[in-house]
């Protein structure tokens, strides 16, 4: 039995590593804020949020697959939810059943018995859910979970699983049979059905068909009873293995539902807190990977609006066939939000969540990177440029043809001309290799080397600016300007009017 | 998936045969893979009383002897390290079973085979310590039965492998009689029926308070397996076994004997086959077999030893034996004891070469303290007594002659009660190693005399080395005394040397050339600016 909610095919791999890079991606997106919004203070919800959305998908059926689920949850709600604690109450509740101290075969045993017990009532709620919902969802993942349940814990099922219950409570003793290992003694012991009723007075007697012959363990004897024990602790421990083995099963099916559906609980959760706050959410088209494409209207970055609580500015993106996009423009104009935005999109759309825009077309890409320049390194003995390119190398190593990279003023950390040139080598080197390319960068001498190349696969948008020197925050495709209105900024903070420029060189 | 339900029921058929006695013939010669020429085998317990020889600990070769023998004690083959061959042959007929030993299928049969007896051994040692009678008879077959497979594939493993050594040819012929012959035949039958009847059967225990019911068994179905079926559909991967610790002890208890008493009523024909087993075969064991599972041990332990020595990179070589005492001619030699106990710690060992011909006989040793002159005097010494008792020798090569006696002097433990008789005492070893040695005799000096003054140790090194030279025996001596490296034709200067770019650190090679020991004083002194021409600024 497999719940299947977040693969067609496969089980989410709560062991899997993060892919590469995932540290920075974290870090640089800002992915906390919008996982803490998706966990709602549950450190479990975070976790498995997490690993949703840093294990992407890359084919578009995948990514429909859960959007259908995601979906469903949208248009009935509760019923996600009511799967998921139901989920999480059964292992709450195993995990306070009392072992008993030590590991002995009894005790294990007794423990299984009331698990299984535990479960048995939970199995029957959940295809009673099944039986009452099965008809109303729409989504293949859904209808396929539901669907199994009702087959697999059908009636008759979980009444042998209550007969098993009973039998396991050994109340007429231990039936083994066994075969002469080294020294004669007992070996290959097999467990043999225990019996659900009292034997027969002439079973209890001893009087049969002859064929058997009974040793009785004389009062007062305790090693004899000690060691008869031991031979039907032997029958005990088969017992006890095969029914702790059962039980982990079951456990390990409600811990893999719980982790599939508390993905999209998360999901929920954020999606109910922007629609909270006013903002656009929708479900994405995903493209095949290499179809390069993409088309957005109104992309934000979710976790900036988190954060401020107040409404931010959306762009609107029209980039088809282009493997290249430079951001130039204003200081403080929104570069560095709409690389996250668009990060973020990639990401939720990758994983098969929602996205944070009115709408997004973009093609899956295989990985993603992101390479920020960091202000706050101190840490570093080897110099700050020394750590960006060793981070630059780290990334490459892992790149391949379908990746999206996003470049946050990189290699900036030297003067421009080595920087440029670097970064002019680096990215006509990934762009050969078939990576998608998000460079926001003030360098001029960069980002017009490019514009001057006229690639039709280039994009090249800039962060307005009005002739009174206002942001708006949103980006024009636009040709690099020489300058990076640093002296807008200066101006604003020390409270300048315009005319009274004095930074050399402005203007 | 049931065992089968079926034991045999046909009792006569599980009677052991009656064997014809075997005719009585000529006594086979002892077969030994040791002895060239053996003895009959003796009680190990007999040669117990050989003391390790007098140069045993100088050496360092007692070091060697308990590293080859831990874990194998009961083989007792210290006799076999102690004693030195005497002729060529015979440690030639050692070398024959080394080399072969080397081979990795015949070292495969021969280690299949020891660890096979080790089992058997195990086995008969239960045997002879429980006290319930099925249980006892059930280790004596399961004994048996491992010596018959150890046999048997030993001397198919010989045959396949066909051995050069003499040693192992002479085993192999015995085997063949040995396996063929009639009591061997009736043992392997034997032990198969009488398995084969325990083996096919399954009983049933029905527990229930104090109480036991042992029936046969009939088809059921395995319930474990039944629950883990139910709940299979559950898995989402792999989980964990549960292994719960038996309260069974190691030996069989009244309760358990009381159920295989019952078991036995139940199945009669294949315990009384047990019965009649025992009572055939309680001496299945052979003498000569026996003899070559003690005896191979002594291979097996050199060679495990030498593994990690040749593992890091260091030569072993079969020496080359001179009996008529013309050269020794050494490369690459260096101390096994160190080697094993260095290689132990991720370190290595330095080589090194000696040669002496003609009329040269005295090697003497001088040079920077530790530098490595004793161990190689010791190296000196281990060369010749491993190679007198057949074993290959730490380096990459070695002509040596055959001595007949190999003698020490080192300076013993310093005693200070006895400080005043320390001379006196250094000078009755010498002179009662001077009246035993004969001229194919090796003699290692280490230091003598040097708790005396400067006079007297040149005196009585000088005329000790004097007598040496008379006697005319094979001697490695390591001095302080440059003088002695000079005293004629016979000696040899060799010096430990060191590393011309940083004089104060040791290479542990030790090179023929003539003693200058005031080249490392002076290397030492201008490392701290202290030679004449620092200290003066000119030239003397």
């Amino acid at each position: 039995m497999k719940a299947h909610l977040l693969y067609r095919d496969r089980d989410l791999d709560l062991g899997a590593p993060e892919p590469p890079g995932s540290a920075d991606l974290v870090q640089d997106l800002e992915l906390e804020t919008l996982l803490a919004a998706m966990a709602r203070g549950d450190a479990y919800l975070n976790d498995v949020a997490r690993r949703a959305i840093l294990a992407g998908l890359d084919d578009p059926a995948a990514v429909r697959y859960r959007q259908a689920i995601l979906a469903d949850g949208l248009a009935h709600p509760g019923l996600l939810s009511e799967l998921y604690l139901l989920a999480v109450e059964t292992i709450e509740a195993e995990k306070r059943i009392w072992g008993g101290f030590g590991l002995s075969a009894q005790s294990v045993l007794r423990r299984s018995v009331q698990a299984l017990e535990l479960f048995a009532g939970q199995l029957r709620r959940l295809r009673a859910i099944a039986d009452q919902r099965a008809r109303e969802v729409e989504s293949e993942g859904l209808r396929t979970f539901f669907a199994m349940l009702q087959d697999q814990l059908d009636d008759a099922y979980l009444a042998g699983v209550d007969e098993h219950i009973e039998r396991l409570r050994f109340r007429y003793g231990v039936a083994l049979s066994a075969r002469l290992g080294p020294a004669n003694r007992g070996a290959d012991y097999v467990l043999r059905t225990p019996r659900r009723r009292r034997p027969s007075l002439r079973e209890r007697i001893g009087l049969g068909d002859g064929k058997s012959y009974v040793y009785q363990v004389p009062d007062r004897d305790e090693a004899g009873f000690a060691a008869l024990s031991a031979i039907e602790e032997r029958g005990l421990g088969l017992a006890a293995d095969a029914l702790a083995r059962s039980t982990d099963h079951i456990l390990d099916f409600f811990r893999l539902l719980r982790a599939e559906l508390g993905v999209y609980v998360g999901w929920l959760n954020l999606q109910a807190r922007l629609t909270e706050l006013r903002a656009p959410t929708c479900l994405p088209e995903p493209l095949a990977p290499g179809q390069l494409d993409l088309e957005t209207a109104g992309l934000y970055d979710p976790c900036l609006l988190l954060v401020s609580g107040q409404a931010v500015v959306g762009n609107d993106v029209a980039a088809p066939g282009r493997a290249l996009i430079v951001v130039t423009g204003a200081n403080r104009g929104g570069k560095s939000t709409f690389l996250r935005s668009l990060g973020l999109a990639q990401l939720m759309l990758r994983a098969g969540c929602f996205v944070a825009a009115s709408s997004f077309r973009a093609d899956l890409r295989t990985s993603l990177f992101s390479h920020f320049r960091r202000e706050e390194d101190s840490s570093l003995q080897s110099g700050k440029f020394d750590e960006e390119l060793v981070r630059m190398r780290a990334i490459v190593d892992h790149l391949d043809g379908g990746s999206l990279l996003l470049l946050n003023e990189s290699f900036a950390a030297t003067n421009e001309r080595e920087g440029s040139e670097i970064a002019r080598q680096v990215v006509h080197a990934l762009l050969e290799r078939g990576v998608k390319v998000c460079f926001v960068t003030h360098m001029f001498d960069l980002a017009d080397g490019f514009w001057r190349e006229g690639r039709p696969d280039a994009l090249f948008l800039r962060a307005e600016r009005r002739p009174d020197g206002t942001r708006t925050f949103r980006l024009v495709e636009a040709r690099p300007l020489p300058t990076s209105f640093g002296q807008d900024v200066y101006r604003r903070v020390f409270d300048l009017p315009r005319e009274a420029a004095v930074v050399p060189g402005g203007g | 998936m049931e065992a089968p339900n079926a034991p045999p029921e046909t009792s006569d058929t599980l009677e052991a045969s009656s064997r014809t006695p075997e005719a009585p013939g000529p006594p086979a010669p002892p077969v030994s893979v040791l002895d060239l020429t053996p003895t009959p085998p003796q009680d190990p317990a007999a040669s117990l009383a050989d003391a390790p020889p007098d140069w045993f600990h100088d050496l360092h070769l007692d070091d060697i002897e308990a590293a080859l023998t831990a874990g194998r004690e009961d083989f007792e083959l210290r006799p076999f390290f102690r004693s030195p061959l005497t002729s060529r042959d015979a440690i030639v007929y050692r070398h024959e079973v080394f080399r072969d030993l080397e081979r990795p299928e015949v070292r495969a049969t021969i280690t299949a085979f020891a660890e096979r007896m080790a089992a058997m051994r195990g086995q008969l040692a239960r045997a002879n310590k429980v006290h319930v009678d099925l249980e006892r008879q059930r280790w004596l077959l399961d004994a048996a039965g491992t010596y018959q497979e150890a046999v048997e594939r030993l001397q198919d493993g010989l045959a396949a492998t066909r051995p050069d050594a003499r040693g192992l040819r002479r085993l192999g012929a015995f085997l063949e009689t040995y396996v063929a012959g009639p009591s061997f035949a009736d043992l392997g039958r034997d032990i198969s029926t009488v398995r084969a009847g325990l083996d096919g059967i399954t009983y049933r225990l029905a527990i229930s308070g104090g109480q036991v019911r042992v029936s046969r068994y009939e088809h059921e179905p395995d319930y474990g397996a039944h629950v883990l079926a139910t709940f299979e559909r559950f898995s989402q991967g792999a989980t964990e076994r549960y292994m719960f610790r038996s309260g069974q002890g190691q030996d069989m208890n009244h309760v358990e004997a009381e159920i295989l008493e019952r078991v036995a009523l139940l199945y009669p024909a294949p315990f009384a086959a047990l019965r009649t087993f025992c009572a055939d075969h309680t001496d299945f064991l052979d003498p000569t077999v026996a003899r070559f599972d003690r005896e191979v041990q002594f291979y097996l332990a050199y060679l495990e030893y030498l593994a990690p020595i040749r593992a890091a990179g260091l030569a072993i070589a079969y020496p080359e034996i001179d009996e008529a005492h013309a050269t020794l001619d050494v490369r690459s030699a260096y101390d096994l004891a160190l080697a094993s106990l260095r290689v132990g710690e991720g370190a290595t060992v330095v080589p090194n070469d000696l040669a002496l011909a003609g009329p040269e006989r005295i090697i003497v040793v001088s040079g920077p303290n530790q530098g490595g002159k004793t161990t190689f005097a010791r190296t000196v010494g281990q060369l010749h007594h491993l190679a007198l008792v057949g074993c290959p020798v730490a380096a990459a090569s070695a002509r040596l002659p055959l001595v007949d006696r190999i003698f020490t002097h080192f300076e013993r433990e310093e005693d200070l009660q006895e400080q005043s008789g320390k001379l006196e005492d250094d000078l009755r070893r010498i002179h009662r190693i001077l009246d035993e040695a004969t001229s194919r005799s090796l003699l290692v000096i280490n230091e003598s005399f040097a708790s005396t003054t400067l006079q007297d140790a040149l005196f009585l090194s000088t005329e000790v080395l004097r007598s040496v030279i008379a006697c005319g025996l094979w001697c490695v001596t390591v001095t302080f005394l440059d003088e002695l490296a000079s005293l004629g034709p016979e000696t040899v200067s060799m010096v430990s040397s060191v590393d011309p770019d940083d004089p104060t650190r040791r290479t542990f090679k030790v090179i023929r050339r003539p003693a200058d020991g005031l080249a490392y004083a002076m290397a030492v002194a201008e490392k701290h600016g202290l030679t004449y021409a620092q200290l003066t600024g000119r030239r003397r």
